[in-house]
C-alpha cells in the first residue's frame, strides 16, 4: 500500500474513528499495535487501576499490548535503592492484574550499582518483565553501566535509554543520542531502544545511525510531521519502534506519526510492533529456558 | 469539520509532507475537514506582510475549503492598514498573531489598539501562542512562549474582542486557564492538548463551548488532532461543538 493508498484508508479510518467506540485492532485495519513505552500514573492509586485506565484507552487507539516503565509517579530522577524497589514493586503489582495485555522495564540507577545488578536478579524473573528501564541518574556513556548491561544481556532482556537533545539545556545526568551511541559501540553483542530518539530527532537520528545495535523509538515528543519518514529513510524500518509515552503523552499524538509516514503496511507493522516484539520474544525465551 | 488552525507555504526550519496547498487540501477533505482557517509561515520572518497576505489570500482563493487569516505585526509601521486591508479588501474573519516572532508582548499598547479595532470590525484575533515546542527549536530562533496573561485584563476593557490562543497548551494551564476560561472571550484549539484521553480531562476543567479544532498542519500531522476526538469517551454533543458548532458561532 503507497501513501495514497494508505491515505484514502485513513480516511475511511477517519470518518470512523469519531464513532465507533470499542473498535479492535489498529485503525487502518491492518496492523497490530504494540506500545513500548507507557507510564503509570501518580501516587495514590492502585497500579493495576492505573494499568486498567492505560489499557481501556489503548484499546480504544487500536493498541492490544502496553510495556509500563517505571513505577507511580512522581519519577524520581537518581532513585535510592529503596526507591526504585518500591517503584518496581508498584510495576509487578500492574503487571499481575493484567498479565495478557501488559509487559514491564524494571527501573534501576548506575549510581547504585551493587543493588541495582541484585535489582535485575530479582525483577527479571517476573514473567512480564522483559528489561531495564534507565533514564538521567547518570548520562548512560558512564563505565558504570557497563555491568547493568552486561547483566541485562546475559538474560537477554531489552535496554531502554531515555535520551534528549534538547535547545534548552539538558537535565543534569540527562542523556544525549551520542551517549548512547558510546555505550552501544562498547557493547556491541547488546540492543538498546533510544527512548525519544533524542526528541530533536533529525539531530537523534543522525547521532544513532553508525551504531546498529541501537533502535529509535519515537515517543514522547510533538506531534510534528517527518520524524518516521526520516528514521525509516535513514536507519531502515527494521530499527525503529514505535511507542507513545502515555499517560503523559497522548496515543492519538503518537500515533499520528507512524499513521502520517510513508510506508508499506509491512513497514508499518514493523515499527508499530514487530521490532519490538522480536526483542520481546527473545527474552521470554531465555526465561523459559 | 473547521480545522481553525492550518498554514500554507513553507515552514522555515525544515520540509513538511503537506507543504504544498493541494496535498494540505486533498488530505484535510480525506480526514473529513470541509473548511480551514489558514495563515502564512511567510509571516513569521517577512516583513513585507501585506504581500504575505496578498499571496495567502490568492492562494486560498484556489480552495474553496480554505479561509485566509491574515497577519498583522504590530511592531511595524502603519500595522493598522495591514488591519484595514485584512477586513476590508480581503474579507477576512480574523487575522493571525505571532507574539513571539514578532517582538511585542500582549501587554504592549499597541496589542491592546489592534484588539480593539479587530473588535469594532467583528474579526477575530487568533494568537499563535508558540510555534514550535520550546526543546526543540534551533538554537539561533528560540522563542518563549507568548506569555498571555494580560489578556485576562485587557479583555475587561475590551467586551467586544474575541481572541483564539493557538498552539497554547505547553504555556496556558492552571489558573491562568481558568481566568482566561472565565473572560469568556477566549477560544482554545486542541492541536497541543497532550495526555491519555486529553480533551476530556480537559473538559472538566473548561466548558465545550470554548474548545475547537485545530491541526498545526502541515508542522503538525493533522491526523493528530482528529484521532485525539477518538481517544477521549466524548458525547455526540460534545463532539460536533469542537469539530463544527464553537468554530461557526466564532467566524
Amino acid at each position: 500500500m503507497n501513501r495514497r493508498q494508505f491515505a484514502q484508508a485513513t480516511a475511511v479510518a477517519s470518518g470512523a474513528m469519531l464513532l465507533p467506540r470499542h473498535s479492535a485492532g489498529a485503525l487502518d485495519g491492518e496492523t497490530e499495535i504494540w506500545d513500548a513505552h507507557v507510564h503509570l500514573g501518580r501516587t495514590g492509586t492502585a497500579p493495576a487501576d492505573h494499568a486498567a485506565s492505560l489499557l481501556k484507552t489503548a484499546r480504544r487507539m487500536g493498541i492490544t499490548k502496553i510495556n509500563i516503565a517505571m513505577g507511580l509517579t512522581p519519577h524520581l530522577r537518581s532513585p535510592k535503592p529503596t526507591e526504585f524497589r518500591r517503584k518496581n514493586d508498584e510495576l509487578m503489582a500492574a503487571l499481575d492484574a493484567h498479565r495478557e495485555h501488559t509487559l514491564g522495564i524494571l527501573y534501576v540507577n548506575p549510581l547504585f550499582l551493587k543493588e541495582s545488578l541484585a535489582e535485575i536478579d530479582r525483577c527479571l524473573r517476573h514473567p512480564q518483565i522483559i528489561g531495564i528501564k534507565l533514564w538521567i541518574a547518570c548520562r548512560c556513556n558512564d563505565p558504570r553501566l557497563d555491568p547493568i548491561v552486561d547483566r541485562v544481556t546475559a538474560y537477554h532482556g531489552t535496554i531502554h535509554q531515555h535520551v534528549w537533545d534538547k535547545t534548552v539545556p539538558n537535565y543534569e545526568g540527562e542523556s544525549y543520542p551520542e551517549n548512547l551511541a558510546e555505550l552501544a559501540l562498547r557493547h556491541p553483542r547488546s540492543r538498546f531502544i533510544a527512548m525519544h530518539s533524542g526528541g530533536t530527532w533529525e539531530r537523534g537520528i543522525r547521532a544513532l545511525r553508525a551504531t546498529e545495535n541501537v533502535s529509535a523509538e519515537v515517543s514522547g515528543s510533538e506531534p510534528v510531521s517527518g520524524f518516521v519518514d526520516m528514521a525509516v529513510r535513514e536507519l531502515g524500518d527494521h530499527r525503529v519502534i514505535w511507542g507513545s509515552d502515555a499517560g503523559g503523552r497522548s496515543f492519538a499524538s503518537q500515533l499520528s506519526k507512524v499513521y502520517e509516514a510513508d510506508l508499506s503496511v509491512a513497514a508499518r507493522q514493523r515499527i508499530f510492533r514487530d521490532n519490538f516484539k522480536a526483542q520481546v520474544d527473545r527474552a521470554l525465551a531465555f526465561k523459559e529456558r | 469539520m473547521i480545522d481553525t488552525n492550518i498554514h500554507l507555504h513553507r515552514w522555515p526550519f525544515r520540509r513538511l509532507a503537506l507543504d504544498n496547498s493541494e496535498a494540505l487540501v486533498q488530505k484535510l477533505k480525506q480526514l473529513g475537514v470541509t473548511e480551514a482557517w489558514a495563515g502564512s509561515y511567510d509571516a513569521l520572518f517577512h516583513r513585507d506582510v501585506a504581500a504575505v497576505n496578498r499571496r495567502l489570500t490568492e492562494e486560498c482563493s484556489r480552495h474553496p475549503l480554505l479561509k485566509p487569516f491574515g497577519t498583522v505585526n504590530p511592531s511595524l509601521p502603519d500595522w493598522e492598514d495591514d488591519l484595514r486591508r485584512c477586513a476590508e479588501e480581503h474579507e477576512m474573519p480574523g487575522v493571525r498573531l505571532y507574539p513571539n516572532y514578532h517582538g511585542f508582548e500582549l501587554s504592549d499598547f499597541r496589542f491592546r489598539r489592534l484588539l480593539k479595532l479587530a473588535a469594532e470590525r467583528g474579526m477575530v484575533v487568533q494568537i499563535a501562542v508558540m510555534m514550535e515546542e520550546e526543546r526543540t527549536q534551533h538554537p539561533l530562533v528560540r522563542l518563549p512562549h507568548v506569555n498571555t496573561a494580560p489578556l485576562v485584563d485587557l479583555l475587561k476593557e475590551e467586551p467586544a474582542a474575541r481572541v483564539m490562543l493557538q498552539n497554547c497548551f505547553r504555556a496556558v494551564r492552571g489558573g491562568l486557564l481558568l481566568k482566561l476560561v472565565a473572560t469568556e472571550q477566549v477560544w482554545f484549539d486542541t492541536s497541543t492538548i497532550e495526555g491519555m484521553a486529553g480533551i476530556g480531562r480537559l473538559l472538566k476543567q473548561i466548558p465545550v463551548k470554548r474548545l475547537v479544532l485545530g491541526s498545526h498542519a502541515p508542522l503538525y500531522i493533522p491526523e493528530s488532532s482528529i484521532l485525539k476526538l477518538r481517544e477521549s469517551e466524548l458525547a455526540p454533543q460534545q463532539l460536533d461543538a469542537i469539530r463544527l458548532g464553537n468554530a461557526q458561532d466564532l467566524r
